[in-house]
């Protein structure tokens, strides 16, 4: 069986990232793989920009940041890349069993396994919308891969039920290809999609968006005919006589990303309530000695930017441990999220002698403005931060100097200080 | 006088901003925090602009698209024209990213490039 120093399951732009940080760690065998046909991820199909400000200091389009990404592996012959190329398992002993059409079924020995299978989307069934099963009903996503890479439209009249930032692009995109869209519908009281999103998608194509509002039923047979939409109450409760309808021939969800874990749960690696993603210390290891995991499969992002920041940690560390460099922990820390942090990634710290530099990523459950975000471990703070603004669609990240870091013992929270 | 009300989009701030016009020209704006936004306030009423993204076809890629960007911010008003004239352009491959597809859009100054290679 052929042995890799990092095998990375994942060609987009957290495993592209990794492999990039493995080999400048020092890695000499380094395999991603991918299943699309082309490595990128979803990056390819996103051709809005946007992309790339706080990595590469430069405006990207969601390929543009791709392409920045495939650069950084390829002509190197420490890493090898297959695409179309399908994961079966991975096994706690990182073996990984893969099967593509040029070499049939195989399986590769790592000394370490990065996961960067990243997230997929919500469907219908997830939301349980009432009604008939007509076509038309799209992911947003999948809508987006049809009109930017197949050269297919959904439709012509569209409904979007979701107001995060995936909903808002697709509204400009239909809109720019000549469809009429409707509506967007938000059961939130506020949007969840970047503000320049909605100026640029929304108003600017006087597209209305119902915050506070819910579609009932989809209805149509053979075809979607229209949609039912109701306002909410506060706890997002349809109130009843606020019913209407909206004529359209497509309705698109974007009603969130759950990360991909049936390769990880097959492995035993253990899932984090909240985040849906494997619970991952400082350095992205999970449970499973050698396995770690970046990107989108941990928590969902909203910038590609922090996967990249957040892969090259994974990379780092993966292929230290592969040359048997990594630094031994001695102290075993967890981080809890209280008083307003919905969740923080990583959720343990395994921190060396001399401690180690830690960045939290975080989100918070709800909007507010000027508040403090702070490092506590027992009442002692360790770091604070005064954020002007919060919204749970934007990550927040917190770096902890390797010298505050050895003053942890057992816990540390991290909340927002009470007003 | 005449006054606009929009969001700032320099920052996650997204400060609700107030603009006064007069007979369409900029004369003052309030609710903004910072010089950025008011910068913002005065080009988005007198003359907002845009990137645009879009496809265009291309013969003998890997994908029957290619997509591309505006290499710098085009007028709002003309983007509905430059997405129907790229409608009708088809390239062929191989392109490499940052390839002009079309130099100078409807005359606007802006070139069209590539985002990708294919």
């Amino acid at each position: 069986m052929e042995l890799y120093d990092v095998i990375i399951i994942g060609g987009g732009p957290g495993g592209l990232s990794a492999a990039h940080a493995a080999y400048e760690n020092g890695a000499k065998k380094i395999l991603v793989l991918e299943r699309d046909r082309e490595l990128g991820g979803i990056l390819q199909q996103c051709i809005h920009n946007g992309f790339g400000l706080h990595h590469f200091k430069e405006e990207l389009t969601g390929p543009g940041y791709a392409g920045r990404c495939i650069d950084l592996v390829k002509d190197k012959p420490e890493i090898e890349t297959l695409t179309d190329t399908m994961v079966l398992s991975v096994t706690k002993d990182k073996q990984v069993t893969a099967v593509n059409p040029g070499k049939g079924l195989f399986t590769v020995q790592g000394k370490t396994v990065i996961l960067t299978m990243g997230c997929r989307e919500r469907t219908r069934g997830a939301i349980r919308t009432a009604g008939e099963r007509p076509a038309g009903v799209f992911t947003a996503g999948a809508a987006q891969r049809m009109v930017n890479m197949e050269g297919y439209l959904p439709g012509k009249k569209i409904v979007i039920l979701g107001s995060g930032d995936i909903g808002l692009i697709m509204a400009r995109r239909m809109s720019l290809e000549g469809c009429k869209v409707q509506a967007v519908c938000e059961i939130c009281p506020y949007s969840n999609g970047l503000t320049r999103n909605m100026v640029q998608c929304l108003y600017d194509f006087d597209i209305p968006l119902y915050l506070s509002h819910t579609i009932l039923k989809i209805k149509g047979k053979d075809r979607v005919e229209g949609v039912t939409v109701a306002k909410v109450d506060e706890r997002m409760r349809p109130i009843p006589g606020t019913e209407f309808e909206i004529e359209c021939d497509t309705l698109l969800l974007s009603v969130g990303l759950i990360p991909e874990n049936e390769l990880s749960m097959a492995a035993g690696v253990e899932i984090a309530p909240f985040t849906n993603g494997p619970r991952v210390d400082q350095r992205r290891q999970t449970n499973l000695s050698g396995i770690y995991a970046t990107g989108n499969v941990v928590h969902v992002h909203d910038l590609v930017d922090f996967v990249s920041d957040e892969a090259e940690i994974a990379g780092k560390f993966a292929a230290l441990e592969a040359q048997g460099k990594l630094a031994a922990a001695v102290n075993t820390v967890e981080v809890s999220p209280i008083n307003g942090v919905r969740t923080c990634v990583p959720q343990v710290l395994h921190l060396p002698e001399g401690g180690e530099p830690v960045r939290l990523f975080m989100r918070v459950g709800a909007p507010d403005r000027k508040v403090t975000l702070e490092v506590k471990c027992g009442e002692e703070v360790l770091v604070k931060k005064l954020l002007p603004v919060v919204k749970p669609s934007e990550m927040i990240t917190l770096d902890i100097p390797a010298a505050k870091t050895k003053l942890m013992q057992k816990t540390i929270t991290v909340g927002l200080q009470p007003k | 006088m005449e006054t606009k009300v929009m969001n700032c989009i320099m920052c996650p701030m997204g400060c609700e901003m107030t603009v006064t016009l007069e007979n369409g020209k900029f004369v003052s704006v309030t609710g903004n925090t910072c010089p950025r936004g008011a910068k913002y306030a005065e080009t988005e009423v007198t003359d907002p602009r845009r990137m645009l993204t879009t496809t265009v076809r291309i013969q003998g890629g890997l994908l029957p698209l290619l997509p591309v960007v505006s290499a710098d911010v085009l007028p709002k008003g003309k983007i509905a024209d430059c997405v129907a004239y790229l409608r009708n352009v088809t390239v062929q491959a191989p392109v490499k990213a940052g390839d002009v597809i079309v130099p100078d859009i409807l005359g606007l100054g802006v070139n069209i490039v590539a985002s990708r290679d294919m």
